[in-house]
């Protein structure tokens, strides 16, 4: 895809729903949306996260799919389930370490984000990072991430003892070379009670 | 990871399936054998066509039994007949597999609601080939034939294992039907080529993903399937056998090839869908059981029996989602999952800006 990646920045989502809605006019899955834009407490927050599939490189969704019906390109975008194949089952709904496949009962099929192969494949943007205004969802050059912004991009995740490297890059300060999800961060840490406008403590109640 | 290594497992993998391919290219053999009783009604023409069968049974079955090798799809196969067939829900179940039949076999609207244009294609399609397999198999084993009657040229008789089961006269309605259902298959098969390829040439989703091998090769074979045997028939019936034996061998070709594809290519996804009925046993039998509640939200997200099975999956496939402590990663909803990365990025942020930090 000379040079571009594409790079997910959490903390800089705004919760517009732009992604979500230019999402659906992709062109393989038209109609529905596969970025999930999570409200992380209600209650408490504004904030939001957009979840885009990662593109594993050894892809847990594929692993455990009985009917071996998810498959990765050369170019290593996780495609979404094929058609004749997938059984609905929703094994890689529940395996997937980031949340990311969706299951349709109507009709009985899983459909995932595909890094809008239709465009994509021919050099074009996807769709979600064309229109995101904050770019929470940039898909560039490393030297342009680099130019703009603090932080650097890593590639490895580990979900406790599971290793997972990912094609897309998350953002993530200089210190953090690989992302670890553990009990701590499935719990939240303890909450920071001098800083009511830290989001992030707010959201641990 | 121990659990992702399989060059070992891999040749006993295929030990394995090739036992299982040479069990039902014999078995089927011996049908061919004993079914045209010991030959006798079996029509040496069709040696070809039954070769290629036998063949193809060899690669059907090496194929699904590598396939019932992988953890997630063994796993679920052997739930799936252990459900169906607990004594005590039996009947219930036979009920629902017929309802379940008919709805996703018969009819197959689950591919209507994804589009209109692709469930005509897919039905035209499967029918045509269903209608054209329930002739041409038991004619090219042997298993039945025609003849006419002895006392009557007028009367055909047809005979299944040597017996004879119907007969009907070359005047009656029915007989054109009969000598002509290959065509009719035909036609539809064709419909519903044309309809796929339709689809293919215009939406662009399906441009974008689809293969020559996988998508457009297998609707290449019927159309030379089917043209090259309505030739036949137009040879025969309109052009007085104009290059008859030469279009029977062509026909003969491309029915051979489309064998030979079968258990490799996209068709093998018509032994391996009939999963999708176990898969809505199994999640029946799950929700009579208790939910799986998720550890952060505490709110139920699945079958409690389908995420203990995932976790023995993981376990044999070598994903190790044991939390550090305690726990499982498994037992995180998607949802939480989803907002945990979130949190947990903004907690790396701000760790960075903690007193003492240098940023
Ligand atoms: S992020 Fe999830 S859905 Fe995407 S490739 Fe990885 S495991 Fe599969
Ligand atoms: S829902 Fe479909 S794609 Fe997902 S694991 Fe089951 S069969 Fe595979």
């Amino acid at each position: 895809m000379n040079g571009l990646g594409f790079f997910l920045d959490y903390s800089r989502c705004i919760g517009c729903q732009a992604c979500v809605q230019a999402c659906e006019e992709c062109d393989t899955h038209r109609g529905r949306s596969m970025i999930h834009l999570e409200t992380i407490q209600r209650q408490d927050s504004v904030q939001t996260a957009p979840q885009i599939c990662m593109h594993c490189e050894d892809p847990i969704c594929a692993q455990v799919c009985p009917a071996d019906a998810i498959k990765k390109t050369p170019d290593g975008v996780v495609q979404s389930s094929l058609k004749p194949r997938c059984i609905g089952c929703s094994n890689c709904v529940l395996s997937c370490p980031f949340g990311v496949p969706k299951y349709y009962a109507e009709i009985d099929q899983m459909m995932k984000c595909d890094m809008c192969y239709d465009r994509t494949s021919v050099g074009k943007k996807p769709m979600c990072a064309t229109v995101c205004p904050s770019q929470a969802l940039a898909f560039t050059t490393l030297e342009e991430m680099q130019r703009s912004r603090q932080g650097h991009a890593i590639q490895d995740w580990t979900f406790g003892q599971e290793n997972v490297r990912t094609k897309v890059y998350l953002w993530v300060p200089e210190e953090t070379v690989r992302f670890q999800i553990d009990l701590v961060q499935i719990q939240g840490p303890s909450r920071i009670q001098e800083d009511r406008n830290d989001v992030a403590a707010l959201l641990e109640d | 990871m121990p659990g992702k290594e399989k060059t070992g497992v891999l040749n006993e993998d295929t030990l394995h399936a090739t036992f299982w391919g040479l069990v039902v290219a014999v078995m089927l053999s011996a049908g061919i054998y004993f079914g045209s009783r010991r030959l006798r009604d079996f029509d040496p023409a069709l040696v070809s066509y039954a070769g290629a069968s036998v063949f193809c049974a060899f690669g059907l079955a090496y194929r699904y039994a590598m396939w019932l090798r992988r953890p997630p799809t063994r796993l679920y196969w052997f739930r799936g007949w252990q459900i169906f067939l607990r004594p005590s829900k039996l009947a219930g179940n036979l009920m629902m597999f017929v309802r379940l039949f008919f709805q996703s076999f018969v009819e197959q609207r689950f591919i209507d609601r994804r589009s209109h244009s692709r469930w005509a294609a897919h039905w035209l399609i499967a029918w045509g080939c269903i209608l054209a397999a329930m002739v041409t198999f038991p004619l090219s084993f042997g298993w039945v034939r025609f003849e006419s009657a002895p006392g009557s040229q007028d009367v055909y008789r047809a005979f299944a294992g040597g017996v004879p089961v119907f007969s009907f006269r070359l005047d009656s309605p029915i007989a054109p039907l009969i000598f002509n259902v290959l065509d009719v298959a035909a036609v539809m098969v064709l419909a519903g080529v044309f309809l796929a390829f339709r689809r293919r040439a215009r939406d662009r989703g399906a441009l974008a993903v689809q293969q020559f091998a996988n998508d457009l090769l297998p609707l290449l074979l019927l159309f030379a399937v089917c043209i090259t045997g309505l030739f036949l028939t137009a040879s025969a019936h309109w052009f007085r056998g104009l290059h008859y034996g030469f279009l029977s061998q062509l026909h003969a070709v491309t029915v051979i090839f489309t064998l030979l594809y079968l258990p490799f290519g996209k068709f093998f996804h018509i032994f391996q869908r009939p999963a999708q009925l176990g898969v809505a046993f199994y999640k029946q039998a799950g929700q009579q059981g208790p939910p799986a509640v998720c550890h952060r939200c505490k709110k139920a997200f699945a079958t409690a029996m389908h995420v203990e099975d995932l976790k023995s999956v993981q376990r044999q496939i070598g994903v190790e989602y044991e939390l550090e402590g305690s726990g499982h990663y498994q037992d995180v909803c998607p949802s939480c999952r989803r907002q945990t990365l979130a949190l947990a990025q903004d907690m790396a942020w701000r760790d960075t800006r903690r007193p003492g930090s240098t940023r």
